[in-house]
């Protein structure tokens, strides 16, 4: 597929300090991408450059095959909704969302028609005639969501847009917000540091840690297959075991006494000290699976859907998220059970690289 | 340096104060009255001096005299269209200056800042002569004719504003979030222009007001400057008066307090704290 927004070798710095480096991705039109990291892992100052709040330090920027990289922000037809809302309090919902549209003196008949529009897309078309101030703040970011796809941007920008927002409200607008971009087909970018919400909504997810691309990819993808260290234990929680190289070839290491196979050879030579690193939810209280550790149980959380047990086993210590079932037998803090995973869901990295 | 400013302040909250006990309590109605008299007995023997304009009768002849000389009229006309100039030029000068300076340079905030209370540290009668060294003399010679000086006096006038308007409007600028607001508006296709006319400037209405209005209290009936550049208004006018007159000048201190109260009145009034926005 073609790239319709694309970013190319671009870095950002800022006296002196880099915030973005080599930073290259194609967008295709339509997806939804999001830039999911830690704080200062330069994915906003990334989001800033495409809106034009910010220029590259070098690199380019295209968008529907235009240079825009050292465009205007006001000339490059983006759509932006910001953590706060930013509606302009003086103003109705109402013409809030036609502030765009009134910059490019669109005739009136035309102008009224869109935001009656939008406001139905955004399920408030009675708020026309209130003020920011009046609306829940769920409501306020629909409207910025209006008033930024009402002057039908190329691409639509969101900066953290459910952060401020309560918990219940954050996972309704989160489907609303995929809702609406399937519905428009719209190209979005979304920039978030909550795994949770990057993995749900999006086409693609970018994993950034300062300011460089970890890695992009599927949610499934990037989610089960962590290119890094990094990925792997910023998406996702992570157990990680202390363990030493028996057989690199064969992929075998052994953590405590017990050795356990995976699947792939280790790059390490043997007898060197490496991290075992195991998915919670891929480790099950029996010896099922293709591996099997020994352990005594530490705590047990009741999550309602998943018990959290955490188990101290030779090497560390584990922590495993079972599905909760009605005849499922609580284990119970001190006893000594078993813990087994599959070989495939072995991950091993040199200490190095951690 | 900080002056107060609780007159703009739209969010000032008032502290709960504890009623002092017993013995305290008297104590604290003595200062309360000492105070008052203080403040109240000049303006209350003032008030009686001005009504005393005819023999052994009390009556408003020193007011209707003030309000019937012509000069009266003219100067305080003059002194109004003064005001409102000042306030206009203060208004262009201080609204950009500080909404760059809040967007781009804050690390330069408190340089503008020092700057702009400068009125306070040079005295009237400095800044006057300054400006006649500087702008009456070849190739400007903005001294030579009436009309010239009156535009040298509005420039002093908002040199003099300065230290309220920025206080207001810098108030008023953190009280909104300029630069997502900007952002969001830049975003939308407005240019700087718009941005200021259609979003900052809005927002910042009561500030602004506030500013205006303590410019007015403060030039109607400024005296020093107009004096040096030979201008009729106001404050020269009452200066005049005081000489040549008994009654009317205690008259016309009167109207002038008044003028200046109904100003703050006004702020406080706009600036009431509200819950809801009324349009």
């Amino acid at each position: 597929m073609k790239a319709f927004l694309s970013l190319n070798g671009v870095r950002k710095e800022f006296a002196g300090s880099v915030a973005v480096e080599g930073f290259t991705l194609d967008v295709t039109e339509g997806e939804f991408v999001s830039f999911l990291g830690p704080s200062g892992c330069g994915k906003t100052t990334t989001l800033r450059m495409v809106a034009g709040f910010e220029v590259p330090t070098t690199g380019r920027i295209t968008l529907a095959g235009e240079d825009i990289t050292y465009a205007k922000p006001n000339q490059r037809n983006v759509g932006m909704v910001f953590q706060s809302y930013a509606l302009f309090p003086n103003m109705t919902v109402a013409h809030n969302v036609a502030f765009g549209l009134r910059v490019r003196k669109e005739q009136a008949a035309a102008r009224d028609e869109r935001v009656a529009q939008l406001l139905e897309l955004i399920h408030l078309p009675d708020k026309g005639d209130a003020y920011p101030h009046q609306l829940s703040g769920g409501q306020q970011q629909r409207v910025a969501l209006a008033r930024a796809l009402a002057i039908r941007p190329k691409v639509l920008l969101l900066d953290e847009p459910l952060s401020a927002l309560d918990a219940k409200i954050r996972d309704e607008l989160r489907y609303e917000i995929r809702r609406i971009q399937q519905e428009l087909n719209i190209t979005t970018i979304y920039v978030t540091h909550d795994q949770e919400e990057a993995l749900a909504l999006s086409d693609r997810v970018v994993v950034m840690s300062r300011g460089r691309i970890e890695q992009v990819g599927p949610p499934f993808e990037v989610y089960n297959n962590p290119a890094t260290a990094f990925v792997a234990s910023f998406v996702g929680q992570l157990n990680r075991l202390s363990a030493v190289v028996t057989n690199s070839a064969s992929g075998t290491v052994r953590v405590g006494d017990s050795e356990v196979r995976t699947t792939s050879p280790v790059d390490a030579p043997g007898g060197s000290e490496v991290f075992l690193m195991l998915r919670p939810e891929e480790l099950t209280l029996d010896d099922q699976a293709d591996n099997v550790l020994t352990g005594k149980v530490d705590t047990v959380t009741f999550l309602g859907s998943i018990v959290r047990v955490q188990v101290a086993v030779n090497g560390g210590r584990l922590t495993a998220d079972l599905f909760n079932e009605r005849l499922l037998r609580l284990p119970v803090a001190g006893e000594s059970t078993l813990i087994s995973f599959p070989a495939h869901a072995c991950w091993v990295m040199s200490r190095e690289s951690h | 340096m900080t002056i107060s400013t609780a007159p703009v302040q739209a969010d000032a909250e008032v502290l709960p104060v504890e009623p002092p006990a017993g013995g305290n309590r008297l104590f604290a109605w003595l200062v309360v009255a000492a105070g008052a008299v203080y403040f109240l007995l000049p303006l209350v023997t003032t008030g009686y001096w001005s009504l005393r304009a005819v023999k052994d009768t009390f009556g408003f002849e020193a007011y209707r005299r003030v309000f019937a000389d012509p000069a009266f009229v003219r100067s305080f006309s003059e002194s109004v269209v003064n005001a409102i100039a000042a306030i206009v030029l203060s208004l262009l000068i201080i609204v950009p200056t500080a909404y760059w300076v809040t967007l781009r340079l804050p690390r330069l905030r408190p340089v503008v800042e020092f700057i702009t209370l400068l009125p306070f540290v040079i005295p009237a009668v400095v800044l006057v002569f300054g400006l006649i060294r500087m702008y009456g003399r070849p190739p400007l010679l903005l001294t030579r004719t009436y009309d010239s000086s009156r535009v040298l006096l509005v420039c002093a006038y908002a040199a003099l504003s300065f230290p309220y308007m920025y206080r207001s409007v810098d108030n008023g600028l953190r009280a909104m979030d300029v630069r997502t607001l900007t952002e969001a508006a830049q975003s939308l296709g407005a240019s700087w222009a718009t941005i200021l006319r259609r979003v900052i400037f809005p927002n910042l209405r009561v500030a602004l007001l506030s500013g205006a209005l303590l410019t007015f209290a403060i030039v109607i009936g400024e005296l020093t400057v107009a004096l040096f550049l030979a201008q009729q208004t106001f404050g020269p006018f009452m200066a005049n008066l005081t000489r040549s007159k008994v009654y009317e000048p205690a008259a016309m201190a009167l109207v002038a307090f008044a003028i200046t109260w109904a100003a703050l009145g006004l702020i406080a009034f706009l600036t009431r704290p509200r819950h809801k926005v009324t349009r």
